[in-house]
């Protein structure tokens, strides 16, 4: 079966001048691949300018890649705003972080709604699509009183349920979530978190969920990808990851997490901060911070390969699958 | 962190006598309340905190936007401008800080409390190098200049963990990271000597590797020096790191506090509970999440008697009539709920099923 989005060694690099003048290329995005099926979740996990968000306008068409290849259900995917580019755009949405900046502030939050509708001439009529915006209105969970309300007049949560609402209006089949719920405090939070995951179950459409909370990512996902620098560097199921991480930065990652339940004895702590993406560090780029660093990591990159346990990880301490197929032989 | 030895001022060899006393106290708030000036008359932002920190003590302030988890902690130490009227005591060691002219005032904040905050870039001044910012507490706090200053400075940077000292003075915030900067405020707190250390937020607008990084930090130098903390956070895990005992705000009030384990293995009061069930986990069975319905009331809208009923679905209608005050609710906890009797029962927090009254 065609997976819905296909992404093959995509990468988004940005010519930059350094300090001294010098220029040189900033790797933002270096040569990543997934694939993800109608209807379900990928997390997208990493520190900031690991690349998260640059994938994300990427996989949108928003930005055009350096190298790589997009496929939307069959479909090649380019930032050229031609016909194809504008139909894709229909059938993908983006979710951002900051909901009052998404939306327009002099406008009433209904006929925001509606605008997608208008744009893409679909619906006509104003009553039919003012109607059909207010079945997303109350799918998302806002009372009809607030249909005419500006955004300053609703709380951080209803804002975001606005932003969801107009998302779902043309039906989309993915919707890139960048974010979503991080400016919302912990209550608003577990809403939001629980409307997502029942309006994919009614509608139907996959995510790709793009957050620095392990926990929010673990709650919604299903298959979580582990960036660092640019790259992958570990894939699988959330539990499998978050409960053995195979590479070492994942490891680091989970343990960094403040949680309830577990002590801080056994806290890994990394030296030093995520390097420059300009200057990326020879062989395995997360070499310099690794507690398990070999010789071998600082001179040769390691490839993201399957571990044999339904998940892949780009580390050379970690045993391919044939490896481990062998051992547990 | 070491005692003072060229300090000029007599505040934490005061407090050591105190120390050995029966229940020694290095911060109360009494009746503690902060009113803001609004467009429709004033706004009470703070309701009446009661709160004591013994020395060397980590407490640990949780609760949404808005509950006024910051605005305390800025209010008493007067650093809200003059439209913000306070009432009630803030007493450093006895003393009510609050009566204090800004002379004096101003000698104990970065002094004998040091403040930290959330966006450590923009709490640096931006045009002076890092070494002029430390040396400037260091002449300020302790009185100390030239090469005596310098070499503090180094010390300080040495040890939160800031390599290559020498250069690193010599540089500006913009040539550091996020991670870094908030390494240079923890200095620049510590160049005071605090017997406390107040901070808000202070990793919230950091990664998780940077994270872990500082919250280690400031628990090596709180077992080092016996300064005691007040951490201000929305993140009850980070809290729960870090802290001996747990205040929970809502809506300008404390909720409940507790020590940290008791609050989070039995917490009694409807909103702390509602916030653990709130959270997702990393560890345990993936559960569907527990919201709390609602939203946090704007303070000029507070809902009469207690501020978290419309939203608590435990609430009676002795509820809406009057305001619970903190009611012992086991032994050294303490929650402010009419209905304790009802939330007595199972833990919240490890047992989600039992949580079914809340949906």
């Amino acid at each position: 079966m065609t997976p819905l989005l296909r992404v093959d060694d995509l990468a988004r690099h940005y010519p930059v001048a350094t300090a001294s003048g010098q220029k040189r290329l900033l790797h933002a995005v270096d040569g990543i691949s997934f694939s993800l099926a109608a209807g379900k979740t990928l997390g997208l996990v990493g520190e900031s300018g690991c690349g998260k968000s640059t994938t994300a306008r990427l996989v949108l068409g928003l930005l055009p890649a350096t190298r790589g290849h997009m496929a939307f259900a069959g479909k090649e995917v380019s930032a050229t705003r031609d016909r194809q580019w504008r139909a894709l755009r229909r059938r993908m949405q983006l979710v951002h972080q900051d909901p009052l900046a998404a939306l327009d502030r002099r406008l009433p939050v209904g006929e925001q709604i509606v605008e997608p509708l208008v744009i893409h001439r679909l619906e006509a009529g104003a009553e039919a699509r003012r109607q059909k915006a207010l079945e997303l209105f109350e799918a998302v969970g806002l009372r009809p009183d607030l249909f005419e309300r500006y955004p300053h007049e609703l709380s951080g949560g209803q804002r975001q349920r606005v932003v969801l609402a107009r998302a779902l209006i043309l039906g989309p089949e993915l919707l890139v979530c960048d974010e979503p719920i991080s400016a919302l405090d912990v209550s608003v939070a577990a809403q939001v978190i629980n409307l997502l995951q029942d309006l994919q179950a009614r509608f139907g459409m996959a995510y790709l969920f793009i957050s620095h909370d392990l926990k929010v990512v673990r709650q919604i996902a299903d298959e979580v990808a582990v960036m660092y620098l640019g790259r992958i560097v570990e894939q699988g199921p959330p539990e499998a990851l978050f409960h053995a991480p195979a590479h070492p930065y994942t490891e680091a990652l989970v343990s960094a997490v403040p949680t309830l339940q577990r002590g801080t004895a056994e806290r890994i702590i990394l030296r030093g901060d995520p390097p420059n993406p300009v200057e990326r560090p020879a062989g395995c780029a997360f070499h310099p911070r690794c507690p398990r660093a070999v010789a071998r990591c600082r001179e040769e990159a390691p490839v993201l390969r399957p571990t044999g346990d339904g998940r892949l990880a780009a580390c050379h301490l970690v045993p391919v699958a044939s490896d481990a197929n062998a051992a547990a032989a | 962190m070491t005692l003072p030895t060229t300090s000029d001022r007599s505040g934490v060899a005061a407090l050591l006598p105190a120390m050995q006393a029966p229940s020694p106290t290095l911060l109360a708030l009494d009746s503690f309340s902060v009113v803001f000036p609004g467009a429709n008359g004033p706004v009470p932002v703070v309701r009446g905190i009661d709160l004591s920190l013994a020395p060397g003590e980590a407490l640990g302030i949780v609760g949404e936007s808005g509950c006024g988890k910051s605005v305390t902690w800025l209010a008493a130490l007067r650093l809200l401008g003059r439209g913000v009227v306070t009432s009630g005591e803030v007493r450093l060691a006895g003393e009510d800080i609050t009566r204090l002219p800004e002379r004096a005032l101003s000698r104990i904040r970065g002094g004998r409390i040091g403040l930290i905050f959330q966006d450590p870039t923009s709490s640096l001044n931006p045009v002076q190098r890092i070494g002029t910012q430390l040396m400037e507490v260091l002449r300020l706090h302790r009185g100390l200049r030239g090469d005596a200053a310098q070499r503090e400075a180094l010390r300080l940077l040495d040890r939160v963990g800031i390599a290559d000292a020498p250069r690193r003075l010599r540089q500006y915030p913009h040539e550091f990271s996020g991670g870094m900067n908030q390494r240079v405020m923890i200095a620049l707190a510590l160049a005071g000597e605090p017997e406390l250390l107040i901070a808000d937020e202070p990793t919230t607008a950091l990664d998780a590797t940077i994270q872990a990084q500082i919250l280690d930090l400031i628990r090596d130098i709180r077992r080092e020096s016996g300064m005691g903390l007040v951490l201000i956070s929305h993140d009850i895990g980070v809290v729960a790191d870090l802290c001996d005992r747990v205040a929970v705000m809502y809506a300008g009030r404390i909720v409940e506090t507790a020590a940290t384990q008791d609050l989070l293995g039995r917490p009694r009061h409807p909103y702390t509970r509602g916030l653990l069930a709130a959270l997702p986990t990393l560890d345990g069975p993936r559960r569907r999440l527990t919201p709390i319905a609602g939203t946090v009331p704007a303070p000029d809208r507070m809902p009469p008697g207690c501020a978290f009923a419309p939203r608590c679905s435990l609430a009676i209608d002795e509820c809406r009539g009057e305001t619970p005050p903190l009611l012992l609710a086991a032994q050294d906890q303490r929650a402010a709920c009419l209905r304790l009797a009802e939330t007595a029962a199972a833990p919240a927090a490890q047992a989600p099923a039992s949580l079914g009254a809340f949906a």
